[in-house]
């Protein structure tokens, strides 16, 4: 393979970063944000038809001694990331919220979202780490970057939790790299396969501190207690951003870890790892939903759903280790599916408190008679993260756990039992936003509409939403194939 | 690799970086523990010399114990309204207590494992011939992708860290 067939390989992560640079130095040329956001959207939109040409091609294999692979999984985790930070972009043409430097965010967005990709493709250990890292930081100036002491505390937390569980992530991977003797996922995943019964209690160590590292990202109980801090804090376009592509990314790498590197469901560790997963997603379902019911504040409200709806994808996990065929799949789609609900919710927020400079959920009341149509949208949100039909959340979650029972573990069974009764607990306090929008009297009825650009984002997640709820097969296809690939 | 003196050096090493590491947290003044990082980061290095680990023993006294001290100090000199003092915590007794908890599982966990040891021969690495070309060959072959993407990660901590301290035009 020749040099040129190597940068091919990461094309759209290597795209991505020149648009950074690009959109830096337009930004020291003029001043007009509407420049740099629209740059962006170009930037993004190229990655994007760089992303089809490696799907049209078929494009496979390994590129640059094996640091990275292009498959189907990648690229469906490239399309998820690019459509987020897309929306967040469009999003921004509303306003800034409380940032001041223009140019900065949308490099360090563009940053963020192409050392993600690099990382949903990563297939060794310390190109996975500096992908990682690489996002992080991006993601913490970004939440710092608000003007007020609320977002500079938020950027603190997630600098100093991140730090934590990044030197975590290391130990696990260094506990890895001792018994294994390689960084390469193949070869892990080739050690792990001749089960190395002596290796049993350091490996069960490595795949600890590993979940543990990532469950800062995909935030899982117990490695969740920043998320409502930063949610609340940070700007709500980098929560946005947050909630849905990092924790995306998280799950990703997660996949390819214990799938692709500690072998899936039929080593001898599985069992135990599956084990781990299934006691962190009762607790953040348990947990996330509980602490959701007393908040008063949508983004903190939001953060404990996401919490909550971690602990979801995180029984997903706990089937791939069972050895469930439908596992990896069922993650996939959900993460679609959520992807589009969750920006539907923060949007509308977004819309929401820039008019009624408000982030109290009492201030909704009898948001359908002042602003019908962004009104609907967050009730489908809404729907759709409780799981209820026609919603994708719905479809979604029936997916994940019907992974989970195929495996016929009766623990696993009593997992999807406590995300059963977790569903009818988050229902109490989605529903009451809904509620409380749709038959409470306004406080003041005027009425407000988004702008064009934000209605019609709103509409397409919206749309979304519904169509992956009513015909799925697209979706699913995609996250079959995808999965396929992950061997 | 097995001599008497490696194994002592080793332990007497671990030692001082162990109570380097230590003294950074339990001293009261702040240019005091960055002198003891300097020593736990000395200690670290020469534990890098007992693994034969010439070039990045070396790096680490002149980065580590170098440069980085250097801007800490400067740090601690320049922070106008910063205490001289190490804060104290409310969570030291429980955060000392969880250490030590974890400290053991990790020797315990390490104790009980059994190891895979490469044969010396297959590694074909002749000792003391110097570990610079393996990491070069390494950083621009096998981990290349990882060394260009930490330029990248630079790039972003640098546009950050100026993004966030500028002072607002408005």
């Amino acid at each position: 393979m020749n040099g040129w067939e190597s940068l091919h390989f990461i094309g759209p992560a290597l795209t991505l970063l020149i648009g950074a640079i690009v959109v830096l130095l337009v930004d020291l040329i003029t001043d007009r944000r509407a420049a740099t956001a629209g740059l962006t959207l170009l930037v993004l939109a190229l990655t994007a038809t760089y992303a089809t040409v490696h799907v049209v091609l078929g494009t496979s294999g390994e590129a640059l001694y094996g640091a990275v692979v292009i498959d189907r999984f990648g690229l469906y985790f490239a399309f998820l990331l690019i459509a987020i930070t897309a929306a967040v972009v469009l999003t921004s043409f509303e306003g800034l919220d409380r940032i001041s430097q223009a140019g900065e965010f949308y490099a360090l967005l563009l940053t963020s979202c192409a050392s993600m990709i690099v990382l949903a493709q990563a297939n060794e250990l310390i190109t996975i780490f500096v992908a990682l890292e690489t996002t992080s930081i991006a993601q913490f100036v970004l939440a710092g970057l608000g003007r007020d002491d609320r977002s500079a505390e938020a950027g603190l937390k997630y600098l100093l939790t991140g730090a934590i569980s990044a030197a975590v992530l290391l130990y696990g991977f260094a506990f890895l790299f001792g018994l294994a003797g390689t960084t390469s996922l193949a070869g892990i995943a080739h050690y792990v396969g001749t089960g190395p019964e002596g290796a049993r209690l350091a490996l069960t160590m490595a795949f600890v501190l590993i979940a543990a590292g990532l469950g800062f990202k995909m935030a899982i109980v117990p490695f969740h207690a920043w998320v409502p801090d930063v949610y609340q804090g940070a700007p709500t376009l980098v929560t946005t951003f947050l909630s849905a592509a990092s924790k995306a990314a998280g799950f990703a790498i997660a996949l390819r870890i214990f799938y692709t590197g500690l072998g899936g469901g039929d080593t001898f560790i599985s069992q135990d790892w599956a084990m781990m997963f299934a006691v962190c997603a009762a607790l953040s379902m348990t947990f996330g939903n509980l602490a959701a019911i007393t908040q008063t504040d949508v983004k903190r409200l939001l953060g404990y759903s996401s919490i909550a709806q971690a602990g979801n994808i995180a029984v997903g996990l706990a089937a791939v280790a069972s050895g469930s065929t439908l596992g990896p799949s069922a993650v996939l789609f959900f993460l679609g599916a959520y992807t589009a609900t969750n920006l539907g919710a923060f949007i509308c927020v977004i819309v929401v408190s820039k008019r009624i400079g408000s982030d109290d959920i009492r201030d909704y009341a009898g948001l359908l008679r002042r602003s019908p149509g962004v009104a609907l949208v967050l009730a489908l949100c809404l729907l759709s993260l409780t799981g209820i039909p026609p919603t994708a959340g719905f479809l979604a979650k029936v997916y994940i756990f019907n992974a989970a029972i195929q495996t016929g573990h009766a623990w696993l069974v009593g997992l999807v039992i406590v995300a059963v009764l977790n569903t009818a607990i988050s229902a109490y306090y989605y529903l009451r936003w809904a509620r409380t929008m749709v038959l409470d009297e306004p406080a003041d009825a005027t009425a407000f509409h988004p702008t064009l650009a934000l209605g019609s984002l709103l509409a397409a997640m919206a749309l979304a939403v519904l169509f992956f709820g009513l015909n799925p097969t697209w979706l699913i296809e995609a996250a079959r194939r995808a999965a396929e690939t992950l061997i | 690799m097995d001599s008497i003196g490696v194994i002592i050096g080793f332990y007497a090493l671990a030692g001082l970086t162990v109570g380097a590491a230590l003294l950074v947290f339990l001293v009261r003044n702040l240019l005091h523990a960055v002198l003891a990082l300097v020593l736990a980061f000395l200690g670290m290095s020469g534990l890098f010399i007992t693994l034969s680990a010439d070039f990045i023993a070396m790096a680490q006294i002149l980065i580590y114990a170098g440069a980085i001290p250097v801007l800490l100090v400067f740090a601690v000199m320049l922070t106008p309204h910063a205490s001289r003092d190490n804060a104290n915590s409310l969570f030291a007794p429980g955060g000392l207590l969880i250490g030590l908890g974890f400290a053991a599982l990790f020797v315990f966990v390490a104790m009980a494992t059994v190891w895979p040891v490469l044969d010396v021969e297959t590694l074909h690495v002749q000792s003391f011939a110097g570990t610079v070309r393996t990491i070069g060959a390494a950083l621009l072959g096998d981990y290349l992708l990882a060394f260009e993407l930490a330029s990248v990660l630079l790039l972003a901590a640098f546009v950050g860290a100026v993004a966030l301290v500028r002072e607002d035009e408005a």
